[in-house]
């Protein structure tokens, strides 16, 4: 009985460690985006959201900012703090987003 | 996953929890409990953020005000050019996520018996304290300068009341009236404040009182987008506005607020209308709870924000060490984030990830005419730094075009951070 009752506690914390790394995997700097791009539809900007924007887009921007390509106001300096590997993680993570 | 391998990490997982926290373990099934102590930019984000991330944690936010009043932007309410009810935010849409709000002063911690104390006598349980306590005055730290002269000379450097005082303090000006403003010496919230609010009073003065002038007395010899600043101030208030560095004998050594006078090791300076941005350390809280060193402010591990004199307490937003990061809401809003998910993390027994964090922070020189730092931050060290490469302030030869644009966009920035963390 006991090792029944542990065996169902440990199934309860090993689920709720699968929904954590679940819910943990989003990129290093997506935690920051939203200061500026917003989460909420309700939140009027010139700076657009980027939830559900196309993948390949977001990339493409942040490459073209990163290089001066694209003019920026402040994305340029930020972009520069992102690496190829960051710049295709953010952007797999806002366009997975709805 | 087999049943078995998952009962042996699972079991893994509740050892681990249990030796860190006796005699409380999560395998009892109980939700951890998390306190946020401070309803600001940090605390109220990462509040809301743990929600997101752990539905199953209880979050409790401890918040003596009914509302909290915005210091971004309060520079334009000193100006005349907005108002103070545009500052306000209450915390129904935090409580709607789930939040359960105690609105009372924490007024200890005991981090042995992992409890909070608040005034009313009740205590808090946690499993994890996040401190957002924002600063406090170090009252007497600048000699005449107590809480009493801060009716005659305020600091405005939380906003509420002290914003509006100095507000009438100017508008009951004569034209022709002297302004100082003392700076401090680093570290204090929001370091290009002092510059920008400086800025928006010249423009008062030059549109309502152009024959007043303006002082900023600066405990400094350099100062955040100094070279941006300064060119604007040649541009647009040649003549009015004097910055006057460390070196020069910017330090203020005393005030005496009966006669609004600041003195310097080179004189003294009689103003009308004073403004004593004095120094500042973390909320009194970061004290009773053993947070902060002895510079008064609270150092963090990079990573996780959690206390690197108190485990299981973390420290975010102005009152935290955050190496390079500066002390500004967009930080203590992504700083709070970034806690919220490594805290998520911790509670489920799991290894926090490497973060990167970002600053942004807008200033105003004139209503129509904004410039900006940005920065991008990693943990290195034991600290956090700026990645190299990145970040940086607004070009020194942009046209008035984008100093325009800037302007809009520090406005859509606070639009949308205060729609973030209180809308």
């Amino acid at each position: 009985m006991v090792g029944r009752a542990a065996l169902a506690a440990a199934i309860g914390i090993a689920s709720i460690a699968a929904a954590a790394v679940a819910s943990a995997e989003r990129p290093a700097g997506a935690a920051s985006c939203s200061g500026c791009h917003p989460a909420s539809a309700r939140v009027t900007s010139p700076v657009p959201r980027l939830a559900g924007l196309d993948r390949a887009m977001i990339a493409r921007a942040m490459q073209d900012f990163r290089s001066g390509q694209r003019p920026a106001t402040v994305m340029d300096r930020i972009a520069k703090g992102f690496t190829d590997d960051e710049i295709q993680a953010l952007a797999a993570w806002f366009g997975a987003q709805k | 996953m087999t049943a078995t391998r998952r009962a042996f990490l699972g079991l893994g997982v509740a050892a681990t929890a249990a030796a860190l926290r006796p005699g409380r373990s999560l395998a009892q099934g109980a939700a951890p409990r998390v306190v946020v102590i401070g309803g600001g930019f940090a605390g109220a984000s990462c509040a809301r953020a743990l929600r997101q991330a752990a539905p199953r944690v209880a979050v409790t936010l401890v918040e003596p005000n009914p509302t909290f009043t915005a210091c971004p932007f309060s520079n334009a309410v000193v100006a005349g050019l907005r108002e103070l009810p545009a500052q306000r935010f209450t915390y129904e849409r935090v409580a709607a996520d789930g939040v359960a709000i105690a609105r009372a002063l924490a007024t200890g911690v005991d981090p042995t018996a992992r409890s909070v104390a608040l005034a009313d006598g009740a205590r808090l349980p946690y499993d994890r304290l996040v401190l957002a306590p924002g600063i406090d005055i170090r009252w007497g730290a600048l000699p005449g300068y107590d809480e009493a002269a801060s009716a005659e000379m305020p600091h405005a450097w939380r906003a509420g009341e002290q914003t509006l005082l100095l507000r009438r303090q100017l508008e009951a000006m004569p034209d022709g009236g002297l302004v100082v403003i003392s700076a401090p010496a680093n570290p204090f919230r929001c370091p290009p404040g002092p510059y920008e609010r400086a800025s928006l009073i010249a423009h008062y003065l030059k549109t309502r009182k152009p024959r007043s002038k303006l002082i900023i007395l600066d405990a400094k010899d350099a100062f955040s987008k100094q070279r941006l600043f300064q060119a604007a101030w040649a541009e647009l208030y040649p003549g009015l506005l004097e910055w006057v560095p460390l070196s020069k004998g910017g330090n203020v050594t005393a005030v005496d607020p009966r006669t609004r006078t600041l003195v310097t090791d080179f004189g003294r300076h009689q103003a009308q209308v004073a403004n004593v941005i004095p120094p500042q350390k973390a909320g009194r809280i970061a004290e009773a709870a053993g947070v902060a060193d002895r510079t008064g402010w609270c150092p963090i591990d990079p990573a996780t924000f959690e206390s690197k004199l108190q485990p299981g307490i973390h420290v975010i937003g102005d009152a935290a060490i955050a190496g390079a990061m500066p002390k500004s809401a967009f930080a203590a809003n992504s700083q709070a984030k970034t806690c919220a998910a490594a805290v998520a993390r911790l509670l489920a027994g799991e290894v926090p990830s490497s973060p990167k964090l970002i600053n942004t922070c807008y200033s105003l020189v004139a209503p129509d005419y904004g410039i900006s730092v940005a920065g991008v931050y990693q943990p290195s060290g034991g600290q956090l730094v700026d990645v190299p490469g990145s970040g940086g302030v607004s070009p020194a030869d942009a046209p008035r075009a984008t100093r325009a644009a800037e302007a809009a966009l520090a406005e859509a920035w606070f639009r949308t951070i205060t729609g973030e963390v209180f809308g």
